[in-house]
């Protein structure tokens, strides 16, 4: 029996299907692994990259108490990728005992220092605030701010976000220009962020005799463009959220290793946790690109053969 | 395979039919919230467990000058212990602000069914909370310390930021002041062409800023890595074929979309292959940056889904909050 030809054909309806099945599909992708992992609490196992290895690298080598500026150029729209890195950066120089300056060229960055700090350095004690962290908060002026940091940080940051001078803060001591910190850090979602400090900060550096280490997290858009810095002008990235869980995988494990029986806090897992949706929402992706794909394919041949 | 936006060219009985079942599907959402307060949530542990009929609740204890978050849990023991205890209690401006942050996530969730009034309230709070945002910290970050700081120290001092660290008036902030008032010039159709003044200032600075550093980050340092060795030698043998390999890839797509981009020359015989050589690196790069993106996009539906999940409805406990 002979299909009637008036009948639209099987890729003829998916062709024409309404894509708010496709929305409703990843977010099924998307929603279920959350639960699984929400309700099981087990997440996937990492495999760090040489970039993300680099980063934590970078972070370990350093002898305790070295000075850290750490830029958060994020606001809320892009926590949800770049919020899990910080989290993880912050604590992770909290472990090696290192100093942290936190500031931000995004006007929306100033409360997410503060948050980052807090929940991180909150339960230790020993983190005293101007003493082994400190906040310089929001600055106006995106690659002038980079230029002044360069020759005279307290030009750019004249107080911390407190309101106090930077001459009256102990770890400030000693700290001129942003050479003076033996790494740094941009957690960026954009303009102004990594690539600036690239080209504004740490290639002025490149040929003094102290070259500025730099360690860029970034969000998935903007992460291409990052990689051909690696590994002569930034000597890690974090790339998305993929990144951050293998550098929260990274920092959890020296964690174990130190204290095989230390019981991990779930909020130091986010970006792992985040990696199962990640998995399912790909396949759906390969899935309807392949079958996108397929369709056109088939449509063409019966368009041929008509 | 070109999916139809939402009713588009669509035959009218299977529109209806369409309709009809995502009416459905949102009814069961809405049934699923129901039975989820009906159910509730037990919370508490030991005698002290009991079963709460709400979620997106948020507890509060006194922490210093302020208050901290505390787990329903701790809630639920406290008052097992004490029915009267005032210490732990139900944080209502942080519950409803759990409550709005939901609400507004589905309202923007809701454009994906079609354009809506919950997507515009949603959409116009976003852009009215923002510039508001952003002008405020302009104001306090940028004009009160920078310039009025500047030119008026002890006005400012005395009225505004007792905390300013400015006690001569440095009269170079002028320049800025007489700058920015050119650039609000342009408001005034007469007036616009004194505007020129401080664009040109800024676009000039700029360029020249810009020029100078990506010469030496983008064009320099980047040139001078395809002086490095193509022999890579590692640890293992792996690790040698594989940095060798990454080398000559490297070296072979940079000559070869140099050759697709350059134009004075018909792109036949080797060019022409070169070229073509180019168009699939470029292709793969393109390729990386959507499948970056698609990565991006995912993480922050994650973390609203996860968010919806844990804060909101209390299904899943991964920080234990509740």
């Amino acid at each position: 029996m002979s299909r009637d030809p008036r009948l639209p054909s099987l890729a003829d309806r998916l062709d024409r299907i309404d894509r708010r099945w496709i929305f409703l599909a990843m977010f099924l992708a998307v929603a279920v692994p959350i639960l699984w992992v929400g309700v099981t609490g087990r997440t996937f196992p990492e495999s760090p990259t040489p970039a993300v290895q680099g980063a934590f690298d970078a972070v370990e080598s350093l002898p305790p108490g070295s000075k850290v500026a750490i830029s958060m150029d994020f606001d809320p729209a892009s926590a949800g990728e770049l919020q899990p890195m910080a989290t993880a950066i912050v604590r992770h120089c909290a472990m090696r005992g290192h100093s942290i300056c936190a500031m931000t060229l995004w006007p929306a960055g100033g409360p997410i220092i503060d948050a980052t700090l807090k929940d991180v350095l909150g339960a230790r004690p020993e983190y005293r605030y101007g003493e082994n962290f400190v906040s310089l908060g929001f600055q106006a002026g995106n690659e002038g701010v980079m230029k002044q940091v360069n020759a005279d940080l307290s030009a750019a940051f004249p107080t911390d976000a407190r309101r106090t001078p930077l001459a009256d803060l102990p770890m400030m001591k000693g700290v001129r220009n942003i050479a003076d910190f033996d790494l740094l850090v941009s957690v960026s979602a954009g303009y102004p962020g990594a690539k600036e400090w690239v080209q504004f900060t740490v290639s002025a550096t490149l040929t003094s005799g102290k070259p500025l280490r730099f360690v860029a997290g970034s969000t998935g858009v903007q992460t291409p463009q990052l990689i051909p810095y690696y590994p002569t002008q930034m000597v890690g990235i974090l790339g998305a959220i993929k990144g951050a869980a293998e550098y929260e995988y990274l920092v959890n494990d020296a964690v174990r290793r130190a204290d095989p029986a230390a019981s991990i806090p779930a909020r130091f897992q986010e970006a792992q946790r985040r990696m199962a949706p990640q998995l399912f929402g790909h396949v759906l992706m390969i899935a309807l690109i392949l079958l996108g794909n397929a369709v056109f394919v088939a449509r063409r041949a019966r368009g041929a053969s008509a | 395979m070109s999916a139809l936006p939402p009713g588009a060219g669509l035959d009218p009985a299977v529109a209806r039919r369409a309709t009809r079942l995502w009416l459905v599907v949102l009814a069961v959402i809405g049934a699923l919230l129901v039975i989820r307060a009906i159910v509730g949530t037990e919370v508490g542990t030991g005698d002290a467990a009991r079963t709460v009929h709400g979620f997106g609740m948020v507890f509060v204890e006194p922490s210093g000058q302020g208050f901290a978050e505390v787990p329903a849990a701790a809630w639920a023991d406290a008052v097992a212990q004490d029915p009267a205890q005032q210490r732990i209690t139900l944080s209502w401006p942080r519950t409803v602000g759990v409550w709005a942050a939901a609400l507004l996530t589905l309202a923007v969730f809701s454009f994906l069914w079609r354009d809506n009034p919950f997507y515009k309230l949603a959409e116009s709070i976003v852009v009215g909370v923002s510039a508001g945002y952003v002008m405020s910290v302009a104001a306090w970050d940028t004009l009160v310390p920078k310039l009025l700081g500047a030119l008026a120290p002890g006005f400012t001092k005395a009225h505004l930021m007792p905390a300013l660290d400015v006690t001569a008036t440095d009269w170079w902030a002028l320049v800025p002041l007489v700058l920015g008032m050119l650039l609000l010039c342009r408001l005034a159709q007469r007036t616009s062409w004194l505007g020129v003044f401080p664009l040109a200032f800024v676009v000039g600075t700029f360029s020249g800023w810009k020029f100078v550093q990506y010469v030496e980050s983008d064009l320099l340092a980047q040139v001078a890595t395809m002086f490095d060795p193509l022999w890579v030698p590692g640890d293992t043998l792996a690790a040698t074929i594989g940095g060798t390999a990454g080398a000559v890839l490297i070296l072979v797509g940079v000559l070869s979309v140099l050759a697709y981009f350059f134009f004075s020359l018909e792109h036949r015989g080797p060019l022409g292959g070169a070229a073509k050589v180019g168009i699939w690196y470029l292709m793969i790069t393109f390729g990386a940056s959507f499948g970056f993106t698609v990565m991006g996009r995912i993480a922050l539906l994650a973390a609203r889904c996860e968010f919806l999940f844990d804060r909101w409805l209390w299904l899943i406990d991964p920080a234990g909050n509740h």
